[in-house]
């Protein structure tokens, strides 16, 4: 975990002292709402639909169990009890008052966290890997590399009124768990043949109204040029970029409008002018991060306890089985705790259950805890011996529902029912599919399949790249569904295919159900995943099941 | 031809909390939809909301919503407002549950 400096911490505390005057001002009336919005958002507080809502940034994911135990707090002392992650590793609290926004930005800071470039158009949290660290699959833990963007993009001053928001986001292994590719630079750690460290660099990637899957401008970056490279892309982007039309403003737009050739060449003019100007600071700067990121001091213990309840306690073998990833040291695993369980709300925790998380991270988890853009909490290393223990602490607080990249581990967005921007509700039609499939207990033989659901054409909830995805709009005063088959957000991204029409809001789930019993009926043997049938049978299946009715399938 | 003015109530949110308001005929901001005044009138409404932006230490983001007459005040048109009334649907909480106090 990175500690803040001592730069770091004064940073932090001036902005909540300013932040707190300008409170302060507005509340007595020196401020006019006009004059206080743009400063409220540089501080990551929104008014959506019902109330104020903050963001708080989880730098790549990583929380500890002191910042998780800070969150639980201010969901219980100043929200309603929980908290709510966001597919940008963040964490939004939904129910502030604005008298009490500068105590809990206090109580961040405390802590060393804060609500800085949560909004506005400016570099955004950089995500990562959720498994960063201890994947198996991993060349290089990546958040050293996010720790030095994260200091270098916070307060940046050419870089505070970008024409759009910008969004950068690193994985250290192939495959991609960080959706990279749908990002405004996707960063993934490669060697080259000499076996140097390094970059693939992806640029113009990105959901929202012109889904665009990043297109390659470096294929290997060397790893001291990072800072001057992403500079280089910035400062052309905040050259080129639109800020006549907010919907033409972010960078994939610019790519495709100057065309990838001379962007390149643009890229590399400028970072040929600032490679030199960095000096090595930079590379420095990198050597003391890496210190914060070593590897815990692992455990070398047996696994029998594990083995043993594996073969004896099927409700502990189901979690295993969808829960838990293969770990770099083969005697530890990695653990995702849903936060999907049937019925509930999509990525929202109490604060009961943060602090257990936090205790069970302390006990057996190195103190390392990721929240995943895929809204599930991570403890990244735990020892196979104590899984047992682990899980039945987690069954106690309700938070060990098996279930895992099945087709109730839903992406959704905040949608209608706090969202200002939204043009429909999206937590219900996620609560409804889980409970569905789960009454015809079907999500196990299903597998792996990825809904992800948005709210409105911003696709916070990821839909373009859902392997089934739900877009909800505002048809003529209703809510209407679009769904799109066969995205994906991993190294084979794409966006995904629209069936056709939409659906109302009460015929969302049974067009879902449709879609998966097609499939099933389909699919060439529970080995081949819902993703790789769409892949072979195209859409025609599909779009038979969602929209011929029994009548025309008779005529047919 | 100018198009029909459809009938408006005004409605912010509160500046400290955040909760859905509405103005009423006697100048209050009440939580309750019913008790907005339903203006059918459209320089009339933009007085009403001239009115309410004047009042930016008490509310924010004041705009004219769509409504329609009811048996017990007006009621929303289109199911945003109508979400705004009560709160979210995935919790008892906001408007729908502070309500049940009153």
């Amino acid at each position: 975990m990175y500690d803040y400096t001592d730069f770091d911490e004064r940073f932090v505390r001036e902005r909540v002292a300013q932040f707190s005057q300008q409170v302060e001002r507005r509340l007595d009336g020196s401020l006019t709402e006009e004059e206080f919005r743009p400063l409220r958002l540089m501080n990551g507080l929104y008014l959506q639909l019902h109330a104020y809502m903050l963001r708080v940034a989880i730098p790549y994911g990583t929380l500890n169990a002191a910042k998780m135990r800070q969150l639980a707090m201010i969901g219980a002392r100043w929200d309603k009890g929980y908290g709510h992650w966001t597919t940008r590793q963040n964490i939004q609290f939904n129910w502030p008052k604005l008298p009490d926004v500068p105590a809990i930005l206090t109580a961040l800071a405390d802590v060393g966290m804060h609500a800085i470039q949560t909004s506005g158009n400016t570099v955004r949290n950089v995500t990562a890997d959720h498994f960063a660290g201890a994947a198996a699959d991993e060349i290089a833990d990546p958040r050293a590399y996010a720790e030095l963007l994260r200091q270098w993009s916070t307060d940046h001053p050419e870089f505070q009124f970008l024409p759009r928001k910008f969004k950068i986001a690193i994985t250290g292994a192939v495959h991609d768990r960080a959706v990279i590719r749908a990002h405004d630079i996707g960063l993934q750690v490669v060697k080259n043949e000499r076996g140097e460290t390094g970059f693939r660099v992806l640029v113009g990637g990105g959901l929202g109204r012109t889904p665009l899957i990043g297109m390659v401008v470096r294929d290997f970056l060397p790893e001291a040029d990072l800072l001057p490279y992403v500079e280089a892309v910035l400062s052309v982007y905040n050259v080129l970029g639109r800020r006549d039309n907010k919907y033409k403003a972010r960078i994939k737009i610019t790519l495709h409008e100057t065309g990838k050739e001379e962007i390149t060449r643009l890229i590399e003019e400028r970072f040929e002018e600032l490679r030199p100007l960095f000096g090595g600071a930079d590379q420095a700067l990198l050597e003391d991060i890496r210190d914060a990121f070593a590897p815990p001091a692992f455990r070398n213990a047996p696994v029998t306890a594990f083995d043993d309840f594996y073969k004896s306690d099927p409700v502990f073998r189901a979690w295993a089985d969808t829960n838990l990833a293969a770990h770099k040291n083969d005697q530890y695993a990695i653990v995702t705790i849903s936060v999907k369980e049937q019925g509930k709300t999509p990525g929202d925790m109490t604060s009961a259950q943060m602090e257990l998380v936090a205790d069970l991270a302390e006990k057996f988890g190195h103190d390392d805890i990721r929240i995943s853009h895929e809204q599930n909490v991570i403890l990244p290393h735990i020892h196979k011996g104590d899984l047992p223990a682990l899980h039945a602490a987690l069954v106690q607080g309700g938070i060990a529902t098996a279930n895992v990249g099945l087709i109730s581990d839903i992406i959704a967005c905040p949608g209608m029912d706090y969202c200002a921007l939204a043009t429909a509700r999206s937590i219900p039609v996620a609560q409804e599919i889980a409970v569905r499939f789960k009454e015809l207990d079907l999500e196990h033989e299903i597998g792996p399949l990825k809904i992800k659901i948005s709210g409105c054409i911003n696709a916070c909830g990821h839909h373009h790249v859902g392997h089934i995805g739900i877009l909800g709009l505002d048809r003529a005063g209703v809510e209407n569904y679009q769904i799109t088959l066969g995205g994906s957000g991993a190294e084979d991204a794409h966006i995904g295919d629209k069936t056709g029409p939409g659906f109302a809001y009460d015929q969302v789930v049974p067009a879902v159900e449709r879609i998966v019993r097609a499939y099933l009926a389909e699919r060439d043997g529970p080995g081949e995943s819902f993703l790789d049938a769409f892949r072979r049978l195209g859409m025609e299946p599909f779009k038979a099941a969602l929209y011929e009715t029994g009548d025309a399938k008779d005529a047919a | 031809m100018s198009r029909r003015f459809t009938p408006k109530v005004v409605t912010a949110n509160r500046l400290r909390e955040g909760d859905v308001v509405y103005l009423t005929a006697d100048d209050r901001w009440t939580l309750v939809h019913g008790e907005a005044e339903l203006i059918e009138d459209e320089a009339h409404a933009q007085l009403r909301l001239l009115h309410a932006n004047a009042q930016g230490r008490l509310i924010v983001g004041a705009y004219l919503a769509d409504a329609k007459p009811g048996p017990n005040g007006p009621e929303p048109t289109h199911f945003r407002e109508e979400f705004r009334t009560r709160g979210p649907s995935n919790y008892h909480h906001g408007k729908q549950a502070d309500l049940d106090h009153v």
